[in-house]
């Protein structure tokens, strides 16, 4: 028995403690108190003249949270009733963070999903009277319009960004902070300014009119600075004794930059161009002065140099022809492929390495 | 014809050779890599000051002195690393084979294909298997191999490596143990087939079983790579160096060579006192 207690047999009842921090006791602390301080605001809320839903939560939550504190202060002591106190005010915090988010996917499928169906993908708005119901035509002028908007401006906007980046960051000459200085202004430029600043030097200088090409050169202008910074933020996360190892083995720096650093940086070099897409999918303003709008696809690449719809333009202008209906609907399907771009992201994101 | 050296240097070398090998004098063919008067600085700080060191053609080399005494910085100088920093600065001379490295004739991309270097920190490129790590160094310099395979085999052999990869060579460099990640490195750098292979505190993060195998590693390669290793571990030094170069950097005073030599008469007659109390353990 006493000579090793390293071999020591297992003994045959033996049983798994529990290490849980939140039991019983935890859970009582916080139901008494909510108990109490419901009762005690609805007394108030009959007794005196305070009224309203509003002012219900908060004076329940301010009772709750002192009844709290002084409920685990009596079991535990001040020091754990200021942490308990404070853990559960940062919960609520959060989660009151996440509501809106929640609520609005939640109304937008609401009110979204009772008129979509397949034709929302396949027709067009062209000689659909607005009175008709808003089940007959569709949005795939709108969606076509805003992939093509949005596809040409990533084309444009990712390798600039990305070189940009580069030139900050692996080869910071001489303009380096001038550059930075001028992507970060450029990233503070309203988008309704791009819009005019285009709308000017392109639909109505040379005059060639409003285009889905103007509304993509609005939109390249708006993702720039997202894409340069953040991508430039990604590459100062590679391991600066990766550039060494690369140079040491004889490498120049051009190779490795396209062959360590950016390999090495790509899951970040993705969510760089995903969070710049995402900042001009739902951009209207821009839109309004370069793509202006149309009800149909006059043609693959005629749509390009013609008025185009787009999605963000679609729901305000429904909305603001008073059909809700389609306006719920465009701001459904706009939705949903926003969460496809981030699905897509995150599965090309995905490490080849860590799968 | 010798070349310049600090006294101390030029004495102990001299002693070096007499018992190493009595009958020849050296010449500078033997010679794979002389630092001559290499000076060093960061921004206005000068680090290093006229050091002037011989390394003997495939043998390893040691440079051992404390924290700071600038032996890290004077390895980094023997493959243009040292200017990669943007405030460095350099005087002196360094020759590989008896052309100036620091002169026209070499491009850097050259020179660090002709002299590899092993980091402290395990560096195996994440994006890249084990297989590609391997031949990283041909893939940057754009080069051409008639057999990958064989070299992938050859350069994970010679850093006793290749019997715990060989059935994953297609998974991540960065899933292995740090031990292996530092021998990959090893043989990453082998792959290029340097003449001379700089290390810099190569086991410094590794385990002691990791540690004697590269310093078996070390042993293997020093037939035909000249090795200079960069080490605090005393007994490391003594284990895989023929010879030793003790640095010293006195309080603001820019670092240099104290005394060089073989590792034999560095560690059991040293001829400066300074030396006889490092590798004993006195300071540093």
């Amino acid at each position: 028995m006493s000579t090793s207690a390293l071999s020591a047999p297992v003994p045959d009842n033996e049983v798994r403690r529990s290490t849980r921090t939140f039991g019983t006791r935890e859970t009582m602390e916080i139901a008494v108190p909510l108990a109490v301080s419901v009762l005690v605001t609805t007394a108030l809320f009959l007794l005196t003249p305070l009224d309203g839903a509003f002012g219900f939560v908060i004076v329940a939550f301010t009772i709750f949270m002192v009844a709290f504190f002084a409920a685990v202060r009596r079991a535990r002591g001040a020091k754990h009733g200021i942490d308990r106190v404070v853990s559960v005010g940062i919960t609520l915090a959060a989660l009151i963070t996440a509501a809106p988010l929640v609520l609005i996917v939640f109304t937008v499928f609401q009110k979204g999903l009772p008129a979509l169906g397949f034709n929302t993908f396949t027709k067009t708005l062209e000689g659909v009277d607005p009175s008709s119901p808003p089940t007959t035509g569709g949005l795939l002028h709108a969606l076509t319009g805003t992939l093509s908007q949005v596809g040409i401006a990533t084309l444009v906007s990712v390798p600039f960004g990305i070189g940009t980046a580069v030139y900050l960051n692996e080869i910071q000459g001489a303009f380096t902070g001038l550059v930075r200085l001028l992507v970060d202004a450029m990233s503070g430029i309203p988008s309704i300014v791009a819009g005019l600043f285009v709308y000017t030097i392109w639909v109505v200088g040379p005059g060639h009119g409003f285009s889905g090409i103007a509304a993509s050169f609005a939109l390249a202008i708006l993702m720039l600075p997202t894409v340069a910074r953040t991508t430039e933020e990604m590459l100062r996360l590679v391991d600066p004794g990766l550039r060494e190892a690369s140079l040491a083995l004889g490498s120049s720096q051009w190779r490795t930059v396209a062959q360590v650093v950016l390999p090495t940086a790509r899951t970040g070099i993705i969510t760089a161009v995903i969070l710049g897409i995402a900042r001009v999918a739902g951009e209207t303003a821009p839109l309004l002065m370069t793509a202006f709008g149309a009800d149909k696809i006059v043609g693959p690449i005629k749509s390009l140099t013609s008025p185009q719809s787009a999605l963000p333009l679609f729901i305000f202008q429904q909305f603001a022809q008073d059909q809700r209906q389609r306006a719920w609907t465009g701001a459904l399907v706009l939705i949903l492929l926003v969460l496809a771009l981030f699905t897509l992201a995150r599965l090309l994101g995905r490490s080849k390495r860590n799968r | 014809m010798q070349p310049t050296m600090t006294n101390s240097v030029a004495a102990a070398t001299e002693e070096t050779r007499s018992s190493v090998s009595p009958s020849a004098t050296p010449t500078p063919e033997d010679f794979a890599l002389r630092a001559e008067g290499v000076s060093c600085w960061f921004g206005k700080r000068k680090v290093l000051e006229g050091v002037s060191l011989n390394i003997e053609r495939h043998s390893v080399m040691a440079l051992i002195g404390p924290s700071g005494c600038g032996k890290s910085t004077f390895l980094r100088t023997l493959n243009r690393m040292h200017e990669l920093v943007p405030t460095a600065g350099l005087a002196g001379s360094v020759y590989l084979d008896d052309v100036d490295i620091y002169g026209n004739t070499l491009t850097p991309s050259v020179i660090r294909q002709r002299i590899g270097m092993v980091f402290q920190k395990p560096n195996p490129f994440p994006a890249m298997s084990i297989g590609e790590n391997v031949l990283a160094g041909l893939k940057l310099t754009g080069t051409k191999h008639p057999n990958p395979n064989e070299l992938i085999e050859w350069a994970l052999t010679r850093a006793s490596l290749w019997n715990e990869v060989k059935d994953r060579l297609n998974s991540a460099g960065g899933s292995l143990s740090g031990g292996q990640q530092q021998r990959l490195c090893i043989a990453r750098s082998l792959a290029v087939k340097p003449h001379v292979l700089l290390m810099d505190e190569p086991c410094s993060a590794l385990d002691p079983t990791s540690t004697r195998r590269v310093e078996e590693t070390i042993t293997e390669i020093a037939s035909e790579i000249t090795v200079v290793i960069v080490t605090h571990n005393m007994q490391q030094a003594q284990r895989v160096s023929d010879e030793c170069a003790f640095f010293l950097a006195e309080e603001n005073q820019p670092g240099r060579i104290v005394e060089a030599g073989s590792t034999l008469n560095m560690f059991s007659n040293p001829s400066d006192p300074r030396t006889n109390d490092y590798v004993n353990g006195r300071f540093g």
